[in-house]
């Protein structure tokens, strides 16, 4: 088998390769602090070096994840070397290797794009892009609720400078909003954090998960308090209604490259719900089991219905993108409220499928909007008003415009190869996003129906749920539809008075790629599913996880042998009493 | 002691989010720093409040919470002001951008309207 050598050199450096993904980001982002900032080249091509780097390690984690069963499925690292709940803990599982493996391909696409102009536009492009890589991969890898907080700090902060990239009015603005809430957030993840570990005495998930059924009932709910408190943090990332306003502003005034990286920002929300709902609300919980569901699921609901509305209301492509990520996030988010395996196995197929092409969207509307701008009136894209309905002076043909003898202008007759390519690219984003067929945006969508049809009724209220969710599920790509074709009406079939673009290769394949993942997700759709139920059944079997990070000693060494209790290491001197 | 820290976390808060919600950012950035001094005596007050307990391990005492002050919030309290000042650094930052750009300190860039 071709793969024998690759599962050989990842068991051989797996113990040591889980750390990398946070490493490697932070010590690429040192170095690059000390490359001049006019050595554009330099800098560069050592950025794409360490996340071409990273791309490779997260394939090999997933690798590995996938090839092992039971509790040799989790990786667990131990970096300080200390006991289980006392010391700090990375765990690797299914769940944690897909969302490292989209976080590497999106950040690759991402710099391809910005290495096209975007990241000359200001200083310190690429140590704040290597520091957000660093604060997602550590968000997804961390065992323990405070260095959660510590890599969320870290991966906002990155996207705070990400966000002002390129200034400009618009995005100061936008930031200064985008800022404001989230460290209003931080806080409440602090006292929801800190509450947790009064109740339960653990900041480690595993071992929280673990004390929870022994929780005291008076005690109980406090915890329950806390656990909420903990989640608004959690859902204003990952833009539940109504903690949603700032998201699409500051997402559709950040530079292209960026806005790709923040789609992703949204589904560590979405990543972290759903790990802490499975691990601390699961069917062991006793009276905590499925705490909280019902308001993941109706908030779910109505953050959908916002994001639908939203889509229908917006003219600008990057808003549209941005009302988009809400709509793919309401979806999830009442998904993971639903807590059953087979409709996670589905979300979690539609999860990474959705966020590619939203972040192929992202890209791509930053073309559009360059497409639209006239070279003679330099509008940044961002001062363009969002009217409604479009204004009928853009369809007015032009004085100059060329015209036959019919005195018909002359469109549609030779359409420039780079508009051609960005309406194909427009086309299958469409196609993506609406959850159209043949794509995977519908193979997601229709798993996630058809989990849902046998409504298995134990209460009339999960049947209403599940109906009105079904419902909204397919009006929203309807409205997706809608919104998207008359964009690309107005922008690709109207025109007139636009020059084509210039498109550079650097931006165009990043686009490319995306959407030929979500092509190779649709041809490869048995496999990927395949996967996605096994992480689905993974995850609402939480005792294999706590099982997992317990069973992990640390490795003995002279000054902790005597603590663990086993004989010194040979090989070392003796230590001085 | 302990009506003492809740009345002190209870102001800190109330004037934190009064002042977040200001229309001038000086005022949104002391209401997050109040906010941000009330979570830190929140996470100290979840480690149980002691009065004379050792913050360090002496011979003779058992090596349990009973005797000794929990350090683990206060490693938290740490992480979190480092945190803290870092993220006020940087919103200072955009507030002096946003002052440059707008030429007045409102939230949404607009002056006062008389």
């Amino acid at each position: 088998m071709s793969g024998g050598w690759f599962s050989t050199a990842v068991t051989a450096l797996m113990p040591h390769l889980m750390i990398a993904p946070i490493l490697l980001p932070l010590v690429t982002a040192c170095l690059l602090l000390f490359v001049g900032e006019r050595k554009h080249r330099t800098k560069a091509s050592l950025s794409l070096l360490a996340v071409v780097i990273n791309l490779a390690v997260a394939v090999g984690l997933l690798w590995s994840s996938k090839q092992s069963e039971g509790p040799s499925a989790f990786g667990v690292y131990l970096p300080g070397n200390w006991d289980v709940p006392f010391g700090i803990v990375l765990v690797l599982d299914r769940l944690s290797g897909l969302m490292l493996l989209l976080a590497a391909i999106v950040a690759l696409m991402a710099l391809l794009f910005a290495l096209a102009r975007w990241h000359k536009a200001g200083a310190h492009f690429h140590p704040l892009f290597q520091i957000q890589i660093m604060g997602l991969n550590g968000a997804f890898l961390t065992g323990d609720l405070f260095n959660l907080f510590v890599f969320f700090e870290v991966m906002l902060a990155a996207s705070y400078g990400l966000l002002l990239h390129g200034s400009g009015p618009s995005r100061v603005k936008a930031g200064m909003q985008y800022i404001s809430i989230n460290l209003a957030a931080s806080s409440l993840f602090l006292v929801g954090a800190s509450m947790v570990y009064g109740v339960t005495g653990t900041l480690n998930m595993a071992d929280v998960a673990a004390r929870i059924p022994q929780v005291a009932l008076e005690d109980r709910a406090l915890l329950h308090a806390a656990c909420a408190i903990l989640a608004v943090a959690f859902l204003a990332k990952a833009a539940m209604w109504p903690l949603n306003f700032w998201l699409v502003r500051a997402y559709s005034s950040a530079s292209a490259p960026s806005a790709a990286m923040f789609a992703l920002l949204t589904k560590v929300g979405i990543y972290v719900l759903l790990r802490l709902s499975t691990l601390f609300f699961s069917s062991d919980a006793g009276p905590s089991s499925g705490f909280g569901s019902q308001w993941l699921i109706w908030g779910g609901m109505a953050t959908l219905v916002f994001g639908a509305l939203g889509m229908l209301a917006s003219q600008r492509p990057a808003r549209l993108a941005g009302f988009a990520v809400i709509v793919s996030s309401g979806t999830l988010m009442a998904v993971i409220g639903f807590a059953r395996p087979e409709l996670t196995a589905a979300a979690l197929y539609y999860l990474p499928s959705s966020t590619m092409a939203v972040a192929a969207f992202f890209l791509l509307a930053e073309l559009m909007d360059r497409s639209r701008m006239d070279p003679a009136v330099q509008r940044a894209p961002e001062d363009e008003e969002d009217h409604l309905p479009f204004a009928l002076a853009d369809l007015e043909i032009a004085k100059t415009a060329n015209l036959d003898e019919d005195e018909e202008v002359l469109i549609g007759r030779a359409i420039p190869a780079s508009i051609a390519l960005l309406g194909l690219a427009f086309i299958c984003c469409t196609v993506l996003v609406a959850g159209l067929p043949p794509l995977s945006g519908f193979i997601g969508k229709f798993a996630m129906l058809s989990a849902l049809l046998p409504l298995q009724v134990d209460a009339p209220e999960v049947a209403v749920a599940s109906w009105t969710f079904l419902g909204l599920v397919i009006v929203s790509g309807l409205f997706a539809m809608v919104a998207l074709s008359r964009t690309g009406i107005r922008f690709f079939w109207a025109p007139l008075g636009r020059g084509a673009p210039l498109l550079r290769v650097a931006e165009v394949l990043p686009i490319a790629v995306l959407i030929t993942l979500c092509v190779l997700f649709t041809v490869r759709g048995e496999a990927v599913m395949r996967y996605a139920q096994s992480t689905a059944a993974s995850l609402y079997q939480p005792h294999g996880y706590i099982d997992a990070v317990f069973s992990v000693k640390p490795v003995p060494t002279p000054t902790n042998a005597e603590r663990l209790g086993v004989p010194k290491p040979a090989s070392l001197p003796e230590q001085r009493p | 002691m302990e009506l003492v820290m809740a009345i002190a976390i209870g102001a800190l808060t109330t004037c934190g989010v009064w002042l977040m919600l200001r229309p001038r950012t000086y005022q949104v950035i002391m209401g997050l720093c109040l906010l941000g001094y009330g979570v830190n005596l929140f996470i100290f007050s979840m480690g149980r409040l002691s009065v004379d307990s050792e913050p360090v391990l002496t011979p003779g005492l058992p090596a349990t919470l009973l005797q000794y002050d929990d350090p683990m919030p206060q490693a938290l309290v740490l992480t979190a002001i480092v945190i803290g000042f870092a993220m006020t650094a940087l919103f200072l930052v955009v507030l002096l951008a946003q002052r440059g750009f707008f030429g007045n300190d409102h939230v949404d860039g607009q002056g006062d309207a008389e």
